[in-house]
């Protein structure tokens, strides 16, 4: 077999690299460009950019970390909007409830949609649930004409550098408060605290939040594939707390299937690391 | 038309850059070699055209060549007779229209509302200056175009006035009837110079209000560096037909550098080709962009993005849809406030901000997510802080009294005075907010009480108001003349 490997650099001298068998896919859209990989150990994988976004091996983690935290803490959500989950990970996560009424996604890139139906059917499924509605357009303009509707928003986003990068603007979390309900959480993939650069970005991101809202909470899981592997999330909400409001009986009561998720992992979630909580004091 | 696909400046400057050329003249850095930061910082292939005039590169002071040659195609693409390549700004061309056209005691006619850069001129020259009250819109506290009548009537008063000053357009995309205008002046034997500085895209844009060259205006000042895409301190001079070019160019020599940089005139070679080869559809993507954020500003509620709407035939003849000014006063908020806000919040750079409007400058580079920060931004502001609205200031137009002419003023006995006790005396520097750099005062015009409290909340607000010596405008200098007279 030929000797293929995908490589990623997590920072200028740090590479991380799979062993590929082929490339399924690879695709120059409007706004990126779109890879797939078959590898040995992690099974297909998706890239933007030549930066990886899932893979088969390992997404479970992230889709749950992502989804079921917010519904623990609200089981009653009704309306969620996600934006950018073009792979359909938290969509199928968030298709186990079945309180959920509505699941609007906004994701600019129609074509990481359709590249994700055809190769990773193991995320994409969620797409087939009669409550999702798929919004291709650009994530700020979609929430700054909502207001008030949702009980959960999911930034579901690729990093701050590139079309992500609005997603980790003042205005667009500002825009997400205000298309939020009274109850309303606002979850974010939040960036590493490992490596300078995406701890930069990590703590930009929790500041302009912070600014934003008056409860900003950070947790952390562990996700082999991202840089340094240490990733974390962002829990920002207008009332509701991540640990106090959290509802272990009701939400292991709905008796929903996950592989990594589970309430004591919850509340441990949001211990974090003395280093990461010396980053995230206002500075 | 010429081959606009040429740019014989910049590819003489590839030439001598493939000949290895040995340079034993100046610069000193000698193509970035003696100064291995800025090379750096800057670039070797822009420190290594860093060069001074030489034969195969021509003279900015005595074209011959392919400087020459490079103008004259600047000329064709704008349907000018002669085009001069500036290096000292937009500025430098005003400057040009003015000591070229007017000399010491000659009236000029303008509109209050020019670019502190005429009124320099005037100091320099010593002509003086005729001032017709542009048309307000009061709800927006903006300045319009001149109507006609009013260009009509101070014509009759000031028979003797050698040349019109237009603005083509303002600041805030508002065209007063330019080719009328120019009609009526030539009709009275007077010269037309217009400020096209917020012009450069008229020449090339479809559906645009009408260029100064094409209403048969005799001079005009372009900014190539803003819509046109040069580097900044590039601009053009455009000359009609009945214009001495060689007069003009004796004008220019008089404060024009020697060393004209070859950085400044290759953009404009380069930029003058990209307006004539693709300037059509490039201003129709800045127009839709610029459509698209008004429709959605205006949606926000509260801000008024305006457009085509505010045209009456007369004082605004016509609308510069490229420009985006959007009023912020029933926000409760200034423009200056707004303009903040964007930067320290949400690190938004915009144009300006004056008392009631912001101008946010779109142009070819922007993207649309950008567009979308902004619109969104703007709609954060709204929601968090927004304002009780009853304390704005009413702009009014200030209507000045010119008591002697900015050149007498300027160079006059003076005496320096806290700035609430100037009312009634006559000062002798320039006040102003910027940008937009259109003065509040100019040198030998009355202060009034009215005038003073306008400087007051300026200063309140936030907005940057220069001229004065006194860096903080706590205090004028005024003409000790009047009392000694």
């Amino acid at each position: 077999m030929d000797d293929l490997w995908y490589s990623e650099y997590h920072t200028p001298s740090v590479r991380f690299s799979l062993k590929v068998s082929r490339q399924l896919h690879y695709e120059e859209s409007k706004y990126q460009k779109i890879s797939v990989f078959e590898s040995l150990e992690f099974g297909r994988f998706l890239t933007l950019d030549g930066i990886m976004m899932l893979t088969e091996r390992d997404e479970f983690i992230y889709h749950d970390v992502i989804t079921h935290p917010a519904m623990a803490v609200n089981p009653a959500i009704k309306n969620v909007l996600v934006i950018g989950a073009g792979d359909g990970g938290v969509v199928r996560e968030l298709g186990k409830y079945s309180g959920i009424e509505l699941i609007d996604i906004v994701e600019i890139d129609e074509r990481v949609v359709a590249v994700c139906k055809e190769f990773l059917p193991q995320t994409a499924c969620g797409f087939g649930d009669a409550r999702v509605h798929l919004h291709v357009q650009d994530g700020l303009k979609f929430v700054r004409h909502t207001d008030k509707k949702y009980d959960l928003i999911i930034v579901d986003s690729t990093d701050p550098f590139g079309p992500g990068e609005v997603l980790f603007t003042k205005e667009f979390y500002g825009n997400c408060c205000r298309a939020l309900t009274e109850e309303g959480i606002l979850i974010n993939q939040h960036e590493s605290p490992f490596y300078q650069e995406d701890a930069k970005a990590m703590k930009y991101a929790h500041r302009r939040i912070s600014h934003s809202f008056p409860m900003s909470y950070v947790y952390q899981a562990h996700i082999p594939t991202y840089p340094s592997g240490h990733w974390l999330f962002g829990f920002a909400s207008k009332g509701l707390h991540p640990l106090k409001d959290l509802k272990v009986e009701a939400w292991n009561a709905l008796g929903i299937k996950t592989k990594y998720y589970n309430t004591e992992l919850h509340q441990g979630a949001f211990g974090l690391p003395t280093y990461v909580k010396e980053m995230l004091k206002d500075e | 038309m010429k081959d606009q696909s040429k740019m014989p400046l910049m590819e003489a400057l590839q030439r001598m850059r493939h000949e290895r050329l040995v340079p034993f003249d100046v610069p000193g850095h000698k193509h970035g070699k003696g100064n291995p930061q800025l090379t750096e910082f800057l670039g070797e292939k822009c420190l290594s055209v860093d060069v001074n005039s030489m034969k195969p590169l021509d003279n900015l002071c005595h074209p011959v060549s392919v400087i020459k040659e490079a103008e004259e195609l600047a000329a064709d693409a704008f349907g000018a007779a002669q085009s001069f390549f500036m290096v000292g700004g937009t500025t430098s061309a005003v400057q040009t229209m003015i000591l070229s056209s007017v000399k010491s005691g000659d009236e000029i006619i303008l509109p209050r509302n020019v670019h502190q850069s005429v009124i320099n001129a005037l100091v320099l020259c010593g002509a003086v200056p005729v001032y017709i009250n542009p048309q307000m819109n009061k709800k927006l506290g903006i300045a319009l175009g001149m109507s006609i009548d009013d260009v009509k009537r101070t014509i009759v008063m000031h028979p003797n006035a050698k040349a019109i000053l237009v603005n083509n357009p303002t600041y805030y995309g508002i065209c007063s009837d330019l080719k009328q205008i120019t009609q009526i002046a030539h009709e009275k034997g007077l010269l037309v110079l217009v400020d096209e500085a917020h012009g450069t895209h008229f020449y090339f844009g479809k559906d645009m209000p009408v260029s100064a060259m094409a209403a048969g205006a005799d001079m005009a000042a372009i900014s190539m560096h803003k819509s046109g895409g040069s580097l900044t301190q590039s601009s053009l001079l455009l000359c009609g037909e009945k214009v001495n070019a060689n007069y003009v160019r004796k004008i220019i020599n008089l404060t024009q550098t020697t060393s004209g940089s070859y950085l400044l005139l290759s953009s404009l070679d380069i930029s003058r080709r990209n307006l004539a080869l693709w300037g059509e559809e490039t201003f129709e993507k800045v127009k839709n962009f610029a459509q698209y954020a008004r429709e959605e500003i205006n949606a926000i509620g509260d801000y008024y993005a305006y457009s085509k709407e505010l045209m009456n035939g007369d004082s605004v003849f016509d609308f510069d849809t490229t420009k985006l000014s959007v009023n912020t006063l029933d926000l409760g908020l200034a423009g200056i406030e707004v303009y903040d806000l964007l930067r320290d919040e949400y690190g938004i750079q915009i144009e300006f901000g004056d008392l009631g409007n912001i101008l946010a400058y779109i142009s070819v580079g922007d993207k649309n997510k950008n567009i979308e920060r902004l619109i969104s931004a703007l709609s954060e502001i709204r929601r968090i802080y927004k304002k009780d609205n009853k304390n704005m200031l009413d702009t009014e137009y200030i209507s000045p009294t010119v008591v002697i002419s900015p050149q007498e003023a300027f160079y006059a006995e003076k005496t320096s005075l806290p700035l609430a006790e100037c009312g009634g005396r006559v000062c002798t520097e320039f006040v102003m907010c910027y940008p937009p750099g259109i003065p509040i005062l100019a040198p030998g015009e009355r202060i009034t009480q009215e005038i003073i409290a306008y400087i007051q909340y300026a200063k309140d607000k936030g907005c940057v108001v220069t001229g004065p010596e006194s860096m903080d405008i706590s205090r004028l200098n005024v003409w000790e003349g009047e009392e000694n007279g």
